[in-house]
């Protein structure tokens, strides 16, 4: 049996973030689960994926955030208890149906996961932090340290959303969400009659957000929110260290174990603050704390919203207080324990030399790379032959074929989010007359790259090139290549609508078809002659057109 | 008590590349590490940051572990699987610091590489507790395979009293880790790692 399905409580076995976050819906009785992979969030979907069946939890891969979560409001609406998990960047997905989520507040108690990654360890696009969310939506939002907490925080969380009917936010980052411990387990809750037990009963006052009704519904989240933070002040989750001195520390997540790491190795007794939620902040708290110290040290990573908030809370209290935040800690790339240990000791005036060793000789940098055997080589082996790389721009997107702007490969360049290689090459053709090849990814086809692909046909992504057709330039229009490699392999091949272990797979070139694109072919690179033949083709097509390049990824056969 | 109780805190990095199996051996590290009783923290990668490319990972245990990651300088052992890699992993190192080292280098593509002399004479600027080991090249002669050189390091390094864990509690850690049809070999590249 699986571990993590394990029924004797207080053993502890050894937990990665995402899976202590697994136990701590077990325990807490979770009955429907939504997901999109995106690391570093992904192992919580490939471990319920696993385990749904024996658990008795429903569970799926949505094709999208938004989807994933329009499916848990709709399963908490009908009262089930839901749990949704995705990477920072789906949290914007997501957002749009987030918000309005909040208003109405949950029915089913709901947990949201959404995991940063400062440094981008593998994040292309943007080091978001996701803090910023949890204003812009007033969700509850709680930060663990640990995997421990990972799991405990999750319990609190289901416990905060079925007393307050809201849903509420977990942010994790990448050495949290990928960190191992022992995790001590408790119950899990009896998992008998878990499915289908939902109920939708009628209550547009509650579930349709329509003026007038939904600025009354603001005043109750408002309300909700200020009954939290009272809820906040009483939590074991935001807790100070019983230490007298006239300097102190504020910090919350991972820092925290970086704080702790580095008053152990600087031999120092500080107070410390170690807030567990971030939104509402325990305020009361924060003033207590800081009402009688000199300076105070805020120890966070990425933007100094922390900092902000204590400085305002210093004007109240102690005007004379010194906050120093990110004039030590850097606001770019994750903490380290070297940094806070660092900028603890200039905190403090007390000399710390680092013991750490550099030579002047440096190994070459090694990228990332496809595979060996991938199918994706035999794609940029084509294009290579079949045009001049020079002339054409080649449009990036997320997935294993973000390796493209690595070297050897260099066939990148742009890249943003996901699905956005198709609507960045309309508005480059609509601009100019280059010609553009736009990758995209079979599970960002369904993720986001059809409503782009629609706008190619529907806006004719050809027309500035048609204007122009006395210049004699030939017309350009995208050439998309939809690289089906029948998985989400980036995150940990999880299945796609497309993928065959999904039954009855959603055929990619009907939809393509369905979209009104003329051009289109399901080719495998393998035959390496007829793809560089259409591809020389469909490039001098005077309409948007599509290949999908279609081969498992090496490791399925593995 | 065991002798390895007494310790308060041991610090040990992983060097290698995506697919070498960083992964499992930091599970089975941690496992053992619980058998013993001891507090573990560990921090590892995934994604992106997989495929073929660098790849650290961390793992901690003691008496009480807060950070999963270690400050530079405060490695007690850094285990390389590859030479390039292991010389990247040198600011977690202190004159003090053992290196175990797989001699064995994966090419970086289209540039100059290091060579194993390169590598090894400016590690021992470092710390002169250089160890290094053709655990590829040993686990391809004796089992035809050299996937389990990995295995092979850190069993080596239990049984030389390099990683204050019992042999035993490895052992063990591999057949609750390693899945029944890979199980065999891995037991076999353990049993050769102890002559």
């Amino acid at each position: 049996m699986e571990e993590i399905l394990s029924k004797k409580s207080r053993e502890k076995i050894i937990l990665l973030g995402n899976e202590a976050i697994v136990r701590g819906a077990l325990e807490s009785g979770v009955q429907f689960v939504s997901t999109y992979p995106g690391t570093p969030s992904s192992e919580i979907g490939n471990t319920f994926f696993r385990i749904a069946p024996k658990a008795n939890v429903y569970f799926e891969f949505s094709t999208n955030e938004k989807v994933a979560l329009e499916a848990a409001i709709g399963a908490s609406f009908s009262g089930l208890k839901c749990l949704m998990a995705m990477k920072n960047f789906g949290t914007n997905v997501a957002l749009e149906p987030l918000l309005p989520f909040v208003y109405t507040g949950s029915k089913g108690p709901t947990v949201i996961i959404s995991a940063d990654d400062p440094s981008c360890h593998s994040s292309a696009q943007s080091e978001e932090n996701t803090r910023a969310i949890s204003y812009l939506a007033h969700i509850p939002t709680l930060e663990p340290a640990d995997p421990q907490e990972c799991k405990d925080f999750v319990k609190l969380a289901f416990q905060i959303s079925e007393k307050f009917k809201i849903p509420v936010m977990i942010r994790t980052t990448t050495r949290v969400a990928h960190q191992k411990m022992p995790v001590e387990l408790g119950k899990i809750k009896n998992n008998d009659l878990r499915i289908k037990k939902g109920k939708f009963v009628k209550d547009p006052r509650k579930f349709v957000t329509l003026p007038p009704r939904v600025m009354e519904m603001k005043e109750e989240l408002l309300e909700k929110v200020e009954k939290i933070g009272n809820f906040a002040e009483k939590s074991y989750i935001n807790r100070q260290s019983s230490k007298k001195s006239n300097y102190g520390i504020i910090t919350s997540g991972i820092s925290y174990l970086y704080v702790m790491e580095a008053l152990k190795e600087l031999n120092l007794d500080l107070p410390v603050l170690k807030l567990g939620f971030f939104y509402p902040l325990p305020e009361e708290k924060i003033k207590h704390f800081i009402k009688k110290a000199k300076k105070i040290l805020i120890v966070e990573e990425l933007e100094p919203f922390l900092e902000k908030e204590v400085k305002i809370l210093a004007k109240e209290v102690n005007c004379k207080l010194e906050v120093v935040g990110k004039k030590l800690i850097p606001e770019v790339n994750e903490l380290t324990p070297g940094i806070v240990i660092s900028a603890i000791a200039k905190f403090t005036n007390k000399k710390y030399k680092i013991s750490s060793t550099s030579l002047k000789i440096k190994p070459p940098k090694r990228f990332p790379q496809l595979c060996p055997g991938c199918p994706y080589w035999l794609v940029v082996s084509a294009i290579k032959k079949a045009v001049d790389i020079k002339k054409v721009i080649f449009g990036g997107e997320i997935g294993c074929y973000m390796l493209f702007g690595n070297p050897p490969v260099n066939l990148q360049d742009y890249l943003s989010c996901m699905g956005s290689s198709v609507g960045i090459a309309h508005g480059i053709t609509k601009s100019t007359r280059k010609k553009v090849i736009a990758f995209v990814g079979d599970s960002s086809f369904f993720h986001s790259g059809i409503p782009p692909l629609i706008n190619t046909v529907f806006n004719k992504s050809n027309a500035q090139a048609k204007r122009r057709a006395r210049d004699k330039q030939s017309s350009a229009s995208p050439l998309i290549i939809i690289l089906n490699n029948e998985t989400t392999a980036m995150t940990g091949h999880q299945p796609h609508p497309g993928a065959p272990a999904t039954p009855n797979g959603i055929n990619i070139e009907n939809i393509v078809k369905g979209c009104g694109v003329k051009y289109v072919k399901t080719l495998d690179p393998v035959n390496q002659k007829e793809f560089i033949q259409t591809i020389k083709e469909f490039l001098e097509k005077p309409e948007v057109s599509v290949i999908i390049s279609k081969r498992p990824c090496i490791q399925l056969k593995k | 008590m065991h002798p390895t109780k007494k310790i308060d805190q041991f610090n040990m990095v992983i060097v290698g590349t995506g697919g070498q199996g960083l992964i499992t051996l930091l599970q089975i590290i941690a496992e053992a590490a619980l058998f013993e009783g001891f507090d573990i923290k560990t921090s590892e990668l995934h994604g992106l940051s997989q495929r073929g490319g660098s790849v650290e990972v961390h793992i901690k245990f003691g008496k009480k572990i807060y950070s999963p990651l270690i400050p530079q300088g405060r490695a007690d052992l850094v285990l390389g699987l590859e030479m390039h890699e292991t010389l990247r992993a040198v600011n977690f190192a202190n004159p003090k610091t053992l290196f175990l080292i797989n001699k064995y280098i994966i090419p970086i593509p289209m540039v100059k590489n290091l060579t194993e002399k390169e590598v090894s004479d400016n590690l021992k600027k470092i710390s002169k507790n250089i160890d290094l080991i053709p655990a590829s090249e040993i686990c391809k002669e004796k089992l035809g395979t050299d996937v389990v050189s990995g295995i092979y390091l850190i069993s080596f390094a239990v049984f030389k009293g390099l990683i204050p864990i019992k042999p035993s509690s490895v052992e063990k850690a591999i057949k609750k880790i390693i899945p029944a049809k890979y199980l065999e070999l891995n037991l076999k590249t353990f049993n050769l790692a102890k002559s």
